[in-house]
């Protein structure tokens, strides 16, 4: 059994990381901090999970945050999709396993996987509207979120969500605000079964390693570890009974990156937009130093005075 | 009409000073309400461009204002831009002595207009203003429709709209680029913006730049 995380002493502590601990604005030049903290990594043990979406409720409840009944269309998920008030989501597929014959039952907790390499926070263009700490939690800033929705095309995994009541986008905060004081996310503390783990990403590491001894010696020889490296590591992590498939797991990504539109877009499109556009200007300007203005002389007045006659 | 290089409202006034008509006031008005948007496109665009930008947001009243506001002045400037298109396509159709004066380049930045062609009422220069703004205002409103998340954010997949904002981005660089050449020239080349601003120019202007326009109007008299 993994150690339950106690819970919080009642006297107020202070946060153990804050605006110091940054390692990347979004739209600013910062110097990261010499010293990172360890990083913390929460992880989902898929084949543990019963599908009770106790960690739903908890984040709503934990979140504040209200969702809207919804419909029933003949599937167990629900909502349908994340909102800009349902940060994480239970999804459910009925797996028919070639090899084994069973039908398998995979629920995979989709939401933020605060990616190492965040595509949401290089695509933001609004300075300090997603930060990620030294610990590797990726939040997003309302006060500085100008509802562009360009996180929303930076995220390899389709997470962000803008509401329509602020046009403000919304995710998974790793629940910065209780790991900050030493506890684990709401989601983590509620499960029933602890197939949600929290601790620092070596830690979770560790465990997830014992978890896959365990399901290969179960027959699950693919089981493994998805802390995909295209985003150079996630802090949030899956153990997956067919690390082979990820896409299995309602889509989820085999192999994420940041889209290489992206990288065009944020990246050369705009030195060489910015240099293209001065040089433009700077041509005008030498053209007219050098060429100096073309005008009309007496002489194409007079021209014109003949031709239009009297 | 057997004139092919003379728009509606054209006209010559004789007298000491020889004037024409180019523009008329409600081409004019529509020239710049088309302007006028696509500087304040140009500049809460940019502000989102790059982060050295960000800065322009506090002239739209923030980065949230700058988001909302941006889409729907792009809408004016469709409107603003398909008035001018309606107005003036006709007379920027391509001809062949367009490609004679686009080889004597070199005559045109040295000002020797007597080795041009005699040019109708828009060179070949205004054309190519012309037909790369229509391509690209196209463009613009497209990948912008695709882009804007408030209103159209849920009929676009997520790949979509990532290429969506680079052709908007690329776009839009070489619209402000041909916007740059635009006014430039119409600085460079004296006597040019009265033509946007009253309406007229002076007969030696005409004969200078436009001669054939020129004597098709004083002909048509
Ligand atoms: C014609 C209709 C247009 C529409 C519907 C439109 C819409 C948009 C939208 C939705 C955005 C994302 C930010 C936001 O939500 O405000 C955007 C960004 C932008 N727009 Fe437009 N736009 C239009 C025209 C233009 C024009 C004419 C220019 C420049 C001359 C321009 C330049 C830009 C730039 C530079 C960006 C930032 C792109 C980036 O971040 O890389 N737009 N536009
Ligand atoms: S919607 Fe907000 S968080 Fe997302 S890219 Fe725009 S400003 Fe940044
Ligand atoms: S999963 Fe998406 S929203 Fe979360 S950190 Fe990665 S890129 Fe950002």
């Amino acid at each position: 059994m993994f150690t339950i995380i106690p819970n919080p002493q009642a006297k107020p502590i202070d946060a153990k990381f804050g605006d110091k601990d940054l390692i990347r604005r979004s739209a600013s030049s910062i110097t990261p901090v010499a010293q990172r903290q360890p990083e913390v990594a929460k992880l989902i043990d898929v084949s543990k999970c019963i599908g009770c979406k106790a960690c739903q409720v908890a984040c709503l409840e934990w979140n504040n945050l209200t969702e809207e009944v919804g419909v029933n269309v003949g599937v167990y998920d629900n909502p349908h999709d994340l909102t800009p008030n349902t940060w994480t989501l239970m999804r459910y597929t009925e797996y028919e396993n070639p090899e084994s014959g069973n039908l398998e039952w995979l629920i995979r907790k989709d939401g933020c996987m605060h990616c190492e390499d965040p595509g949401c926070l290089k695509a933001c263009p609004a300075p300090g509207a997603i930060v990620q700490y030294s610990n590797g939690i990726v939040d997003f800033v309302k006060a500085n979120c100008i509802g562009c929705g360009y996180c929303i095309k930076g995220c390899p995994f389709n997470i962000p969500r803008i509401s329509k009541v602020d046009n403000k986008a919304y995710k998974c905060t790793l629940c910065s605000d209780r790991v900050a004081v030493g506890q684990g996310p709401a989601c983590q503390k509620a499960c029933p079964t602890q197939a949600i783990v929290f601790g620092t990403k070596d830690e979770m590491k560790k465990w997830a390693e014992k978890r896959i001894t365990d399901l290969k010696s179960r027959g699950f020889k693919n089981a493994g570890l998805y802390d995909p490296p295209g985003v150079q590591g996630t802090h949030v992590m899956y153990v997956l009974q067919h690390a082979d498939k990820p896409n299995i797991y309602a889509g989820l990504a085999d192999n994420p990156r940041i889209s290489p539109i992206v990288e065009l877009w944020k990246g050369g499109t705009k030195y060489a937009g910015l240099a293209l556009i001065g040089l433009t200007a700077a041509f005008g300007f030498l053209h007219h130093i050098v060429a100096g203005p073309n005008r009309v002389t007496d002489h194409d007045e007079q021209e014109a005075k003949r031709l239009a006659g009297k | 009409m057997a004139s092919t290089e003379v728009a509606p409202g054209d006209a010559v006034h004789r007298g000491p000073q020889v004037t024409v008509d180019r523009y008329t006031r409600g081409a004019r008005i529509n020239h710049w309400i088309t302007a006028g948007s696509l500087v304040l496109l140009a500049i809460s665009g940019l502000a989102l461009f790059h982060p050295s930008l960000y800065w322009l947001t506090g002239l739209f009243g923030g980065g949230p204002n700058t988001r909302a506001i941006h889409p729907w002045i792009g809408v004016v400037l469709f409107f603003g831009f398909l008035g001018l298109f309606i107005r003036f396509w006709k007379l920027n159709l391509w001809e062949r002595t367009d490609n004679v004066w686009l080889k004597k380049i070199k005559d045109v930045v040295t000002s020797n207009e007597e080795n041009l062609p005699e040019v109708g009422k828009y060179n070949a220069g205004q054309k190519l203003v012309f037909w790369s703004m229509s391509i690209l205002i196209i463009l613009l409103i497209t990948s912008g429709l695709v882009i804007w998340e408030q209103y159209f954010g849920q009929y676009f997949t997520v790949e979509q709209r990532r290429l969506a904002v680079l052709i908007h981005a690329l776009a839009a660089v070489a619209a402000i680029c041909v916007w740059i050449v635009h006014v430039y020239a119409a600085i460079w080349v004296r006597g040019t913006i009265s033509a946007m601003t009253q309406g007229r120019v002076t007969g030696g202007w005409a004969w200078r730049h436009h001669r054939k326009w020129l004597r098709e109007l004083v002909s048509g008299k």
